[in-house]
């Protein structure tokens, strides 16, 4: 992990080069965090990856969570990781809703990083964020034609109805 | 029998592949899966073939996914230990130990170094489990039938060792925040010394009747290989990296619980074929033995989880005489203890690779978000560019090394 001060320097730096990328930063139990505009958040990545100094070149993990009922709601998360000087970068993107039923969108980074393919579609599944030039946007762990993003805090937990011996004649047809 | 009769009937010469007929030409798209017993799961493989060659694979999921980050958030932090450790069902003490971790780095809460300790020995022994059910079920798959037997003999061992620590054989529940649920019963220290010099023997075994197999070899030499640099490129982490010839492992790069106390090597493979990738997995065995023995042998005194009675329960004993320890007793069972607000992505190396557990706190006594970043999901990915061009019979061998485990990649 870069501690305070380096992490200050990578924010300057990431700030002069991709200006505006930067919108803070957060070192909270030697967890080094640099909160990113969402607009810009492929091109603070690609100066991240690219810089020789920097070389954060292996994206460890790309999850997301929602931070109800703050503001902004959404949060995707880039652990980034440079495996020579074995140092996590934690890099967060912050996502108003946009509301009307309208999805929240993000620049994919699969091009920068495929490994982030099954990710950000799993992001997608779950709290309906759109990746925008993601190759292959579908639902991953819900079935297609499924409705609702299960991971958003406001999606109660359960709900779905199990079809048992004793309960299947309330759902009349169900093998249909 | 003449010289060029006999040739022929021990099949050594191998004709070369006569040209297609015209009609194998057709492309064929087949479902691989997901009831399949070589998809080691409900793993679902769209492919497309011609003839034998597969020309592109694409695997669709999630027929297992059972919500379980979902429900996470509906639990107190302490009862979320037992859900996690389903997700990747061959690797629970991995599983609880990256949320404990993550959990514990939110509260800064010290871990004493006996339970740090008697973790690595539990893991070490979960890793050795996870890689003996790996042996067993992709020999299978190639098979070696009785390998399979053999291996489940071992493992069983090592279950019963955890039976005689935890409880349970499975999903034990052990460890916990700020050390683990308690200390180890007299003698375990012995048998669990005696099994891993028993299976540094039975791996001796295993190598005698694999490693110079022809049947083996001619099915996993040269197959399945994809450069370091791509693996890296796809996340991919692990025995399946190692064998690429990249040493990245966790426990030596960055040392985590109490794992720079102890002597151990990093197998790495040369060429990166599934034939690397076994033995990389094998030689994790041994060393793993090696840890377990260096573990029980310093174990430190001392107790086995913090003394913190704002997030470890207090000894039974004491409630009976103790009012203090009878409310502790009472605020963590009921309510729990509640974590300061703040995000945390910890990565520990499991048997696959990778395993970060990210939880997000929000000041209250359940996580607002638990993520794992299953090493199985992520190394997924790389085993269409493994089978594009191969056969379908080194699809299975490429499946198998890969070692998915469904209950991880799903969730």
């Amino acid at each position: 992990m870069p501690d305070a001060t380096g992490l200050e320097l990578i924010a300057h730096d990431l700030g002069e080069q991709v200006p505006g990328s930067v919108t803070g930063t957060e070192h909270y139990r030697g967890i080094a965090t640099l909160i990113v505009d969402p607009g810009r958040v492929v091109a603070a990545l690609r100066w991240l990856r690219d810089t020789p100094n920097q070389a954060y070149a292996f994206l460890a993990s790309l999850h997301g969570s929602d931070y109800l009922p703050e503001s902004p709601r959404f949060g995707v998360h880039y652990e980034l990781l440079n495996m020579d000087r074995v140092e996590r970068l934690h890099v967060k993107a912050l996502l108003e809703e946009p509301g009307d039923g309208e999805l929240p969108e993000l620049d994919s980074c699969v091009e920068l990083f495929p490994t982030a393919d099954f990710q950000e579609r799993e992001l997608y599944d779950m709290f309906g964020i759109r990746f925008r030039g993601h190759p292959d946007l579908r639902r991953i762990l819900m079935p297609e034609e499924y409705e609702g993003w299960p991971q958003r805090r406001d999606f109660p937990v359960g709900g779905e109805p199990v079809l048992f011996t004793h309960n299947e004649h309330r759902t009349p047809r169900w093998y249909e | 029998m003449s010289a060029e009769e006999r040739t022929i009937a021990t099949g050594v010469t191998v004709e070369p592949a006569q040209e297609a007929p015209a009609e194998s030409e057709e492309l064929l798209t087949i479902n691989f899966g997901p009831h399949h017993p070589a998809t080691h799961g409900v793993l679902r493989l769209l492919v497309t073939l011609r003839g034998e060659e597969v020309l592109d694979a694409h695997p669709y999921i999630g027929y297992v996914h059972t919500g379980i980050e979902k429900s996470c958030e509906d639990k107190s932090y302490w009862k979320v230990i037992p859900l996690v450790e389903r997700m990747d069902y061959l690797a629970y003490y991995f599983n609880a130990m990256a949320f404990c971790m993550a959990v514990e780095r939110l509260l800064d809460e010290e871990v004493p170094a006996r339970a740090q300790y008697l973790r690595v020995i539990h893991c070490e022994l979960n890793r050795i489990h996870s890689h003996l059910v790996w042996l067993g079920t992709s020999a299978l798959d190639l098979g070696a039938i009785s390998i399979f037997w053999y291996c489940f003999r071992e493992r069983d061992k090592v279950l019963d060792l955890f039976e005689y620590s935890s409880g349970q054989r499975m999903h034990t529940r052990y460890v916990q925040v700020g050390g683990v649920i308690e200390d180890i019963p007299a003698g375990w220290a012995e048998k669990a010394l005696a099994f891993t010099y028993e299976m540094e023997e039975r791996v001796g075994q295993y190598e005698a009747m694999l490693d110079r197999n022809e049947i083996f070899l001619q099915r996993t030499k040269h197959v399945g290989i994809v450069p370091e640099q791509r693996l890296l490129a796809l996340g991919v982490t692990g025995p399946l990296l190692r064998a690429a010839g990249n040493p990245w492992d966790l426990r030596k790069a960055a040392p985590y619980s109490s794992y720079d106390d102890f002597d151990f090597r990093i197998p790495v493979g040369t060429v990166g074929d599934c034939y690397d990738r076994y033995r990389v997995r094998v030689a994790e065995i041994r060393e793993s033995c090696a840890i377990v023995r260096q573990a029980i042998e310093g174990l430190p005194e001392g107790p086995y989880i913090t003394t913190n009675r704002k997030v470890a329960l207090p000894p039974r004993h004491e409630l009976a005489t103790s009012m203090e320890a009878l409310i502790h007793h009472f605020k963590l069972v009921t309510e729990g203890f509640r974590v300061p607000p703040g995000e945390a992505y910890l990565p520990i190396e499991g048997p696959r690779g990778e395993l970060g557990c990210f939880v997000v706190a929000d000041g209250s006594a359940k996580p607002a978000r638990v993520h794992m970043r299953d090493p199985s999901f992520v190394n997924l990915q790389a085993l269409r560019e493994m089978v594009v061009g191969g056969y379908v019979a080194d699809m299975i061998t490429n499946l198998a090394m890969l070692d998915p485990i469904l209950g991880g990649i799903d969730r």
